[in-house]
């Protein structure tokens, strides 16, 4: 049996800065997860996937990511994500200090 | 130190200036990602977790002061003001823009370094025993000979697109500074009869599949190196796997096709190359290279200075204990610059560290500078009445932790908090352990002790090496960390065996204190090292005390 969809957030890394970047419903990149837009239907994310590659003068390494609804917006449910939305936990660098 | 000439610097012109109109390109949508990758990459630029990372070599690791001055000023204005000392004497800027890398190659390129063939699958910077040239145990210094090999595989054009990335690394000395049995070839200068040539070590290697280099020549004789050499890289090249990345490295081939064969195959490429060499025009390019790395002038002057600082000041004796170490002329010291305060990241300096290094190295250490695969740097040519001074100035910065060789000196790559193959964190868990035993005032006590931490199985961190091997993973979308023990990267190389079971990130490090207080138990006297002690007794006692649960299930 096929794994049940969970919900997702498109991501990337930008093609100039190479910082991590979100989809959003939109059609715009954000620099901060709570502002992507959760697909929660899986035809849904392909076809978003597909729009979001399409941007290659943006956006470098488009893959969909594992989220789940917050409060105030997607937030991450692996570790890998909480870093790439975060930043380096040696350094208050990147995006924890950016943003 | 090497001398660009006319020639390098032309080239590193063109190359960059090559790299400028591609990343032009890219940004002007001429180029897709995919055409792209691989151009960066043989240009040292990769993109990480959180942003492009630019790695720049330091070949045989070695620098002058003026270069790590320009490395300074890169971390300063193209970076957040540091940068990291990797494993393979090399250095990587986190947060560089595409826009200025081109620049950033361009500063580099003013002192002779570059990012050339520091990724991709290409033969990959050249490294060496960071002791070279001052070592007491050496018969050559490696380095010209580096230097050589690093003109020969430059923008090589049979070896850009090889079935994987190829490591060297060369050592003059028996005692192996160089860890050259982990590299797909290692060199060592042995002598013969009165006559100069290397002994090549072939497919050693860590990641997935770690295996221990194996001879596959006594003696290669040193205007046959570079065909030889070839003839190796060559017959890999033509018959390795490109099916399996994970089985494309030549350690592989070693293990499938066997030694022997690789011996006999290596042996016919090599009757065929040969004839394309000059072996004589080899020689005297080695030798002209060789006079760059000619030793300072030792002085000869008293060393009494020192013997009253060593003598009156406790912090200073603890330092000079651990950090020096012994130099081939006398009255000289190796000193090595531990960058592993207590909860420091391992590997990283600051453009202000980085700039007093340069500016000590100019005023007491004969302008050089060297980074070991131990992320430290080294001051080889120091006379001892100098240490006194260059400990207070290195105390001022930070820069004078008394750890080399202890339980702080850990060796950890940049793992989950930067890089985007990682499966788990590798610098906070070296932050904690080294905190955690400075706290508890037993480093030490504990002796040599080398822990080796990587955050995914490629190894960059050299865990399979480690005396205590750590390596990070992702089990089920949490951090878990294995251990091994009883690595060993010295000419004694041997590939650690596995505890069983990994821990969890908050259990890591006190797993990692159940070990020591095992060790320290169990120890015959304060003479005897963890690796000795391990040796005697196996892995059992350790295993006992890290999975009581296991033993009384047992029972």
């Amino acid at each position: 049996m096929p794994r049940e969809f969970t919900p997702k957030v498109i991501t990337a890394n930008h093609l100039l800065e190479g910082d991590v970047v979100y989809l959003t419903a939109d059609d715009t990149w954000a620099r901060s997860l709570i502002e992507a837009e959760l697909i929660e239907d899986e035809a849904v994310a392909q076809l978003r996937l597909l729009e979001a590659e399409k941007q290659v003068d943006t956006v470098v390494g488009v893959y969909l990511a594992d989220a789940k609804a917050g409060p105030n917006g997607p937030e991450p449910t692996h570790f890998r994500e909480a870093f790439r939305m975060r930043g380096p936990s040696n350094y208050a660098h990147g995006k924890q200090v950016e943003l | 130190m090497y001398k660009y000439t006319e020639f390098d610097r032309a080239f590193l012109a063109e190359r960059n200036r090559q790299f400028r109109s591609q990343v032009e390109r890219r940004i002007d949508g001429s180029l897709t990602e995919d055409e792209f990758k691989p151009l960066r990459l043989m240009n040292g630029l990769y993109l990480q977790l959180h942003a492009y990372m630019l790695r720049v070599a330091i070949p045989y690791g070695t620098l002058s002061g003026a270069q790590m001055d320009q490395l300074a000023l890169l971390a300063e204005k193209w970076d957040k003001g540091y940068g990291h000392f990797t494993t393979r004497q090399n250095i990587q800027y986190n947060w560089p823009k595409l826009r200025d890398v081109p620049d950033m190659l361009d500063a580099l390129a003013e002192v002779g370094l570059h990012a050339i063939q520091t990724s991709g699958n290409t033969i990959r910077n050249v490294t060496a025993d960071h002791f070279a040239g001052a070592a007491a145990d050496e018969v050559a210094d490696p380095r010209p000979v580096a230097e050589l090999l690093r003109q020969w595989s430059t923008d090589h054009p049979e070896f850009q697109f090889m079935p994987r990335k190829f490591k060297i690394a060369i050592t003059g000395a028996e005692k192996d500074r160089a860890v050259i049995k982990a590299h797909d070839i290692g060199l060592r200068i042995v002598e013969r009869d009165g006559e100069l040539g290397y002994e090549v070590l072939v497919g050693g290697g860590l990641g997935r599949t770690p295996m221990i280099g194996k001879v596959l020549n006594d003696f290669v004789r040193a205007e046959e190196l570079l065909p030889y050499l070839e003839a190796t890289v060559a017959v890999w090249n033509m018959i390795g796997r490109r099916d399996n990345k994970y089985k494309a490295r030549i350690k592989i081939l070693v293990h499938e096709f066997g030694l022997e064969n690789l011996r006999e195959e290596v042996a016919k490429e090599f009757e065929l190359r040969k004839p394309l060499f000059d072996g004589d025009a080899d020689m005297r390019l080695l030798a002209k290279i060789a006079e760059d790395f000619s030793a300072p002038e030792f002085e000869t002057a008293s060393t009494a200075v020192y013997q009253t600082a060593y003598d009156a000041d406790p912090i200073f004796r603890a330092w000079a204990d651990t950090n020096l170490a012994e130099h081939r002329a006398d009255g000289y010291s190796i000193v090595t610059i531990s960058i592993k305060k207590h909860g420091d990241t391992p590997g990283d300096a600051s453009a202000d560290q980085m700039r007093l290094m340069a500016q000590i190295a100019r005023e007491f250490g004969h302008d050089e500078l060297r980074i070991s695969h131990e992320q430290n740097v080294i001051l080889p040519h120091v006379h001892k009445r100098h240490l006194p001074e260059i400990h207070a100035r290195l105390k001022a910065a930070g820069l004078a932790t008394a750890n080399i060789g202890l339980i702080s000196d850990i060796i950890a790559c940049p793992g989950m908090d930067y890089c985007a193959l990682a499966t788990a964190r590798s610098i906070p868990v070296a932050q904690e352990i080294a905190t955690r035993f400075d706290e508890l005032k037993l480093e030490h006590e504990i002796g040599e002790m080398k822990i080796k931490i990587s955050g995914c199985i490629n190894a960059c961190g050299h865990h399979h090496v480690g005396h205590i091997g750590i390596l990070g993973l992702d089990r089920a979308g949490v951090e878990n960390y294995q251990i091994t023990l009883g690595g060993d990267g010295s000419e004694d190389a041997v590939i650690g065996t596995r505890t069983g079971p990994g821990f969890s990130y908050d259990q890591i490090v006190p797993a990692i204190e159940t070990i020591i207080r095992t060790y320290l138990d169990l120890r015959e006297d304060e003479g005897e090292t963890f690796l000795q002690a391990y040796k005697r007794v196996g892995i059992e006692p350790f295993k006992a005390a890290l999975y009581p649960e296991a033993k009384s299930r047992a029972a």
